[in-house]
């Protein structure tokens, strides 16, 4: 086809632009990157932009060897491991019987699950409710309250009603109950969206913050996301950065590019190999929602 | 029905509602028991005294919240952040859709999706992290400051910065994930539109304008009338993390004023009541946009 100049103009505009963006997103990482792996003399002289200089890789041996850290990381794991669990149980159990044609009093529980997420009861009454069940400062605070997503079980609750009924009238004459059903027949047929749940629900997770702010106060159970904002934000750290002279060994700004870099390192690896599943997932909840 | 026909209605379903339980205790529990401890916005509310023995007083809050200057300035802050967001950031995505949409080079698209949709999945702690790095005194932005013999800016102290750093950094991490609904909204148009449009001589700008954007128009509706309703609530971990007292008279917002003053001060009748107040707001609004969305464009939310 014979392309016009003002196309072709259209075009070169169109992948600058895209790349400016791309690199917008892209320098301020590597910036931090950078830090990290800087030396203290280069980041006081502000000679540090996109990549290191006086290169040193104390920061991330400091880190490694920081007890908080691991401890703070260990929480996160297992927020993360046994929150998913939670919510992925919770949520196929409660997406099952909503997806069927016929249930009593599903329209009921449905306005009821879509009320909550047009009006909630807020902070405080949430807070006091959780001193009152005496699940402040414990790991309870953190998984329960979150224990299903509304927006993820109208997904899931969509995804199940495209299942064909044909396979269920089947495994019913060959005897299966409905727990057998949901499991053997609903969840692995509906693997990209089982797949895509569990991806959103341990995204939350990991990222969440703001509840471990209020609920937790015991700094053993602090999340790597309050280790992180207590070190960027409040300059909270036990780590010491200076030698027994008291010189500086390497900047406070190098030690917290380095937590950065360690805390978002995960998510880099995991990234590339789900990136397709969270796009599906977003494409089925926009067509289908 | 009499009640034999209910039993057997029943019997083969008992299993389901078991399946159903947890779930609608989950709602129950954490979200309805919530919405019953809003009485407290009524109360003076005292731990000792619990929800059923505090004392009734009626609208004192509300209005005494109506009253303080600081509640006013942290109103008027969210409103500004608020519509800043909307302005600047509701197009971003569009934009977006519709450039990536124009690529045909599939290494270039796979790349600068992953670019854009990845700052998404980084918790506002390490984002705001990043943007606090590369704005400090010894940050990025300031390293080319002096490189030009500029003098370095405290940005995050600075009141005349901190709102754009707000609504900029906002776009930057977010608009890229959502301009994916857009995508797929646009992947969704029937392709012999275009074909048509190319017989009677259409231009790229005139597919832009008479084509893509009409069809994925009530994608942009849906999406617009959820961030209205969404106004009075900006994402709490994005400015707590961000924030710090220099800026409060600029950046405070409700979520975070609700926070210092319910769980730092402990106010928490007050505090209650100024949720109340904005998760109220937040109902009308979306109800009223829907509806005019509805009487506009044929089709709303629900």
């Amino acid at each position: 086809m014979r392309e016009s100049v003002s196309f072709r103009v259209g075009t070169f505009l169109n992948y600058t632009l895209l790349t400016v963006f791309g690199l917008i997103t892209l320098f301020p990482f590597m910036h931090v990157l950078a830090q990290s792996l800087s030396s203290q003399t280069a980041i006081v002289s502000n000679q540090v932009t996109i990549y290191p200089v006086g290169f040193q890789t104390l920061s991330y041996e400091l880190l490694l060897k920081d007890n908080d850290f691991y401890q703070a990381f260990g929480v996160s794991l297992f927020r993360t491991a046994a929150g998913v669990g939670i919510n992925m149980l919770l949520t196929c159990l409660m997406a099952y019987p909503l997806s069927r044609q016929v249930l009593k009093g599903k329209g009921l529980i449905m306005n009821m699950v879509i009320f909550t997420m047009l009006f909630q009861g807020g902070l405080i009454p949430s807070f006091l409710l959780l001193k009152e069940l005496g699940m402040l400062d414990t790991m309870w605070s953190l998984l329960l309250p979150s224990a299903v997503s509304a927006f993820n079980l109208i997904l899931l609750k969509n995804f199940f009603q495209s299942v064909p009924a044909s396979m269920e009238e089947s495994a019913k004459i060959d005897g299966a109950g409905h727990g057998t059903i949901l499991w053997k027949i609903f969840v692995p047929l509906s693997l990209p969206a089982i797949a895509t749940l569990t991806l959103f629900y341990a995204v939350m997770h990991w990222n969440t913050y703001f509840d471990a702010v209020m609920y937790i106060s015991n700094p053993d159970l602090n999340p790597l996301q309050v280790y992180l904002r207590n070190m960027i934000v409040l300059n909270d750290s036990n780590i010491e950065m200076t030698n027994n002279t008291g010189l500086f060994l390497i900047s406070p700004e190098s030690l917290k590019a380095a937590t950065i870099i360690a805390s978002v390192l995960p998510m880099i690896i995991v990234y590339p190999f789900v990136q397709r599943y969270f796009v599906k997932g977003v494409m089925l909840g926009a067509l289908k929602g | 029905m009499n009640r034999k026909g209910l039993r057997t209605a029943w019997r083969p379903d008992w299993i389901l509602y078991l399946f159903l339980l947890p779930g609608v205790l989950y709602f129950i529990v954490f979200k309805y028991l919530p919405m019953y401890g809003i009485i407290i916005a009524f109360q003076d509310y005292s731990p000792f005294k619990g929800v059923s023995g505090s004392d009734f007083v009626g609208l004192k809050h509300f209005i005494r919240f109506f009253e303080d200057d600081e509640f006013i300035t942290v109103f008027r802050n969210t409103l500004l952040i608020s519509f800043y967001k909307l302005a600047f950031g509701f197009p971003v995505p569009i934009l977006i859709a519709l450039m990536l949409n124009e690529v045909r080079k599939s290494w270039f698209k796979r790349t600068a999706q992953t670019l854009f949709y990845i700052p998404h999945f980084f918790s506002w702690v390490i984002f705001g992290g990043i943007v606090i790095q590369a704005l400090s005194s010894k940050g990025m932005i300031n390293s080319i400051i002096t490189l030009f013999g500029g003098d370095p800016i405290l940005f995050m102290a600075e009141k005349e910065y901190f709102r754009s750093i707000l609504v900029i950094s906002d776009i930057i991490k977010e608009s890229g994930w959502a301009s994916i609904i857009y995508l797929a909204a646009i992947s969704g148009v029937n392709p012999s539109l275009y074909e048509a449009a190319r017989m009677d001589g259409a231009k790229k700008r005139h597919e832009i304008f008479y084509i893509t954007l009409p069809s994925i128009s009530s994608t942009i509706i849906i999406l617009f009338i959820l961030q209205l309703g969404n106004i009075l609530e900006l994402g709490v971990q994005q400015v707590f993390m961000l924030y710090n007292p220099l800026v409060y008279e600029v950046g405070d917002i409700i979520d975070t004023y609700v926070y210092r003053v319910g769980l730092t001060e402990q106010k928490y009748s007050f505090a209650t009541a100024v949720g109340l107040f904005q998760a109220t707001v937040g109902l009308i609004l979306i109800y009223v946009a829907n509806g005019l969305a509805k009487r506009f464009s044929g089709g709303g939310l629900w």
